[in-house]
């Protein structure tokens, strides 16, 4: 009797699944290897090899990795830091940090525009100051910057959340067996807060990787990313078959690059001496 | 008498604005175990940390084999710490774990293997060298913390309540194993607990703490036997601490009744403390119906006089059988005693108290609140 109750409580995650993840999983599987004619093809995956594409993705692998990266060397010593500070600072600084994650995410790329454009606020400030304007908007590095300032917190809060939980004597365990400042750093502590630090770059990576809205507003159509790609495909050329087959090799890149994060997370042996 | 390894010379130390340390001198001898023993609070624990070098005195000297360490940092320090819950690193085997000093000091791995053999070896746990941290009881993770503390021949080892998680009959244990170490290793040890019968187990010397002030240094008998002050006398074992008077030396009025004593030197008809041990105290037992004035009554009281002159007499209130002796709650002059006897006298029946000279225990009464927590200066 239990048992069958438990199983029905467990019926509208199973509809929510099938109709919202499985379904359109399988529609854009169908889609990525079909053509116009629902016949069997692969051009839609080979259309990554078309060289606007490719440079869109290469673009994408790289700016998403550089805002990844950045993200990680900036959130780790805050993180450190709001860790060791007694629990109501940190709560106030980390809900700082929150705030813009509750405006809406147009909005703050938005303001980014507004910032960056020719006749921005920096440019303006510039001219007050007669110094010559800078080419700010529609660059690479516009669009990094957007996806720093976009996914930090999202770095911040998992590292945050594992050092909060590591037991502060394991650090101290390490400066009393001679362990100095960055001994302890690389092999205690980051090991220590590996989980942190992976899913960290999990979710600044993967949405960072897809992104077409930060580089629509930032990039203008100067810059295409794999996300502007697949978007014009599905809104634009009207293109479905593409649009999927597009995606589902971007699908292949994410699952690789969790895979190898998952391979620093289970090893951490290995990422300790890698780092 | 071996020479000070690690003098403490006037630590103070407050944390937000409140006192943990105050003026406190203390030195530690080569190869001594030395107890840090005190309810939680007492700064047991800072004094230890102080000495490791995780926190630092407002005031004061701390000074290692000569050489004045205050500012030195933990990672520069000749001791090793075991900590309370083990901060074993959970990420590398136990292997790694005991090597983890070794590799710092960029050791040669034949060197670290050996080592870590060794070290295993010593705390009973060899063969452990590819198992992680989790999959280890909480005993077994105390040892490789000790492993990983003593393979870098430390001078010192610090422990702080090293068996405070581990159940009593693995504390019992791992104590013999700490003392066999201990004289094995040929180092000293400085080990900080609340429990007074561990301490009193393994300590060449106790510091018996309270409130940030040292009460009382001496070894496991002195500390029993001749307690400083009731605060001691209290936290060492049950004992009795009834307010008495000093009639004059060798002799102590307590409830109205002269017992002779050994003590001298506190002046005459002057209030004092007395201490008295449960095991200490004798009991006779009187028949039912006696009365003081019949032949009976006296026949008790001259055995009971054989201890000592004075006598004080009672009835039993409680009993409860404790395996090696029964404990008694006598109530006499309206206070009430606690026995400790291997005989066995039932509830409610009356009895004769008496104890050897000896065993009385004099102290001066502590003035104001201050002096109950005495200064270590004034030892």
């Amino acid at each position: 009797m239990k048992k069958k109750n438990n199983a029905l409580l467990t019926g509208p995650y199973l509809i929510w699944t099938v109709a919202f993840i499985v379904i359109p999983l399988i529609l854009i599987v169908y889609y990525g290897f079909t053509d116009e004619n629902h016949r069997f093809t692969l051009d839609n995956l080979s259309r990554i090899t078309d060289p606007v594409t490719l440079k869109a993705l290469l673009l994408s692998l790289l700016l998403s990795a550089l805002a990844t990266a950045v993200c990680l060397i900036m959130a780790y010593p805050l993180a450190m830091i709001l860790s060791r500070m007694k629990s109501g600072a940190s709560a106030i600084i980390t809900t700082i940090f929150i705030i813009p994650m509750w405006m809406n995410s147009l909005l703050r790329i938005f303001a980014w525009q507004t910032l960056l454009e020719r006749n921005g606020v920096i440019n303006q400030l510039l001219a007050f100051l007669h110094l010559p304007p800078q080419h700010l908007i529609n660059t690479p590095a516009a669009i990094a910057l957007g996806m720093i300032y976009d996914y930090l917190p999202f770095m911040l809060l998992p590292i945050y959340n594992s050092l909060t939980k590591l037991d502060w004597n394991v650090v101290n365990a390490a400066y009393d067996l001679g362990a100095n400042g960055r001994q302890t750093f690389f092999r205690v502590i980051v090991p220590l807060t590996m989980p942190g630090i992976v899913s960290g770059i999990t979710m600044v990576f993967v949405p960072a990787l897809t992104t077409f809205v930060i580089s629509d507003f930032l990039g203008g159509s100067k810059v295409l990313l794999i996300g502007n790609i697949i978007d014009q495909q599905f809104t634009q050329v009207g293109n479905w078959n593409a649009g999927s087959g597009l995606s589902l090799v971007l699908m292949v890149f994410i699952l690789v690059s969790m895979a190898v994060m998952q391979h620093f997370d289970t090893d951490e042996e290995a990422a300790g001496s890698i780092l | 008498m071996s020479n000070r390894l690690i003098d403490l010379q006037h630590i103070t130390k407050s944390f937000d604005g409140q006192m943990v340390l105050d003026d406190l001198n203390l030195y530690i001898r080569e190869n001594e175990f030395l107890t840090l023993l005190g309810p939680s609070g007492c700064g047991k624990t800072t004094t230890l940390r102080i000495i490791g070098g995780f926190e630092q005195p407002d005031s004061g000297k701390v000074i290692f084999d000569g050489k004045d360490i205050t500012t030195l940092a933990p990672n520069k320090r000749q001791l090793n710490t075991v900590f309370q819950k083990y901060a074993l690193f959970t990420h590398m085997n136990i292997a790694d774990n005991i090597a983890f000093g070794l590799r710092i000091r960029k050791k040669s791995e034949d060197y670290i293997r050996e080592k870590v053999k060794y070290a295993l070896r010593l705390v009973n746990l060899e063969g452990f060298e590819n198992r992680m941290p989790d999959s280890l009881s909480g005993g077994q993770q105390q040892r490789i913390a000790i492993a990983r503390a003593i393979v870098n021949e430390p001078k010192v080892l610090l422990l702080d309540e090293p068996l405070g998680a581990l159940d009593l009959k693995l504390r019992k244990d791992m104590q013999y194993e700490l003392i066999r170490l201990k004289n094995e290793l040929g180092i000293t040890f400085v080990y900080v607990t609340h429990d007074q019968e561990e301490a009193l187990t393994m300590s060449d010397t106790i510091v018996v703490m309270n409130q940030g002030y040292i009460q009382q240094i001496g070894t496991p008998e002195d500390i029993y036997n001749e307690p400083t002050n009731a605060f001691v006398a209290d936290f060492i074992g049950d004992s009795n601490i009834v307010d008495a008077t000093m009639v004059k030396d060798k002799l102590v009025e307590i409830f109205g009744t002269r017992f002779a004593c050994v003590d001298t030197g506190f002046g005459s008809n002057k209030p004092v403390d007395v201490v008295i041990r449960p095991e200490d105290l004798e009991l006779y037992a009187l028949p039912d119906g006696v009365t003081a004035d019949s032949p009976e009554y006296e026949k008790v009281a001259d055995k009971a006089r054989e201890l000592n002159p004075g006598f004080l007499e009672g009835t039993v209130t409680d009993l409860i059988f404790k395996g090696v002796h029964y404990e008694m709650d006598v109530e006499a002059n309206g206070y009430t005693w606690l026995v400790h006897s291997t005989k066995l006298f039932p509830v409610g029946s009356r009895v004769l108290m008496n104890l050897d000279p000896f065993n009385i225990q004099i102290m001066n009464k502590p003035e104001s609140e201050d002096e109950q927590a005495v200064s270590s200066a004034d030892l």
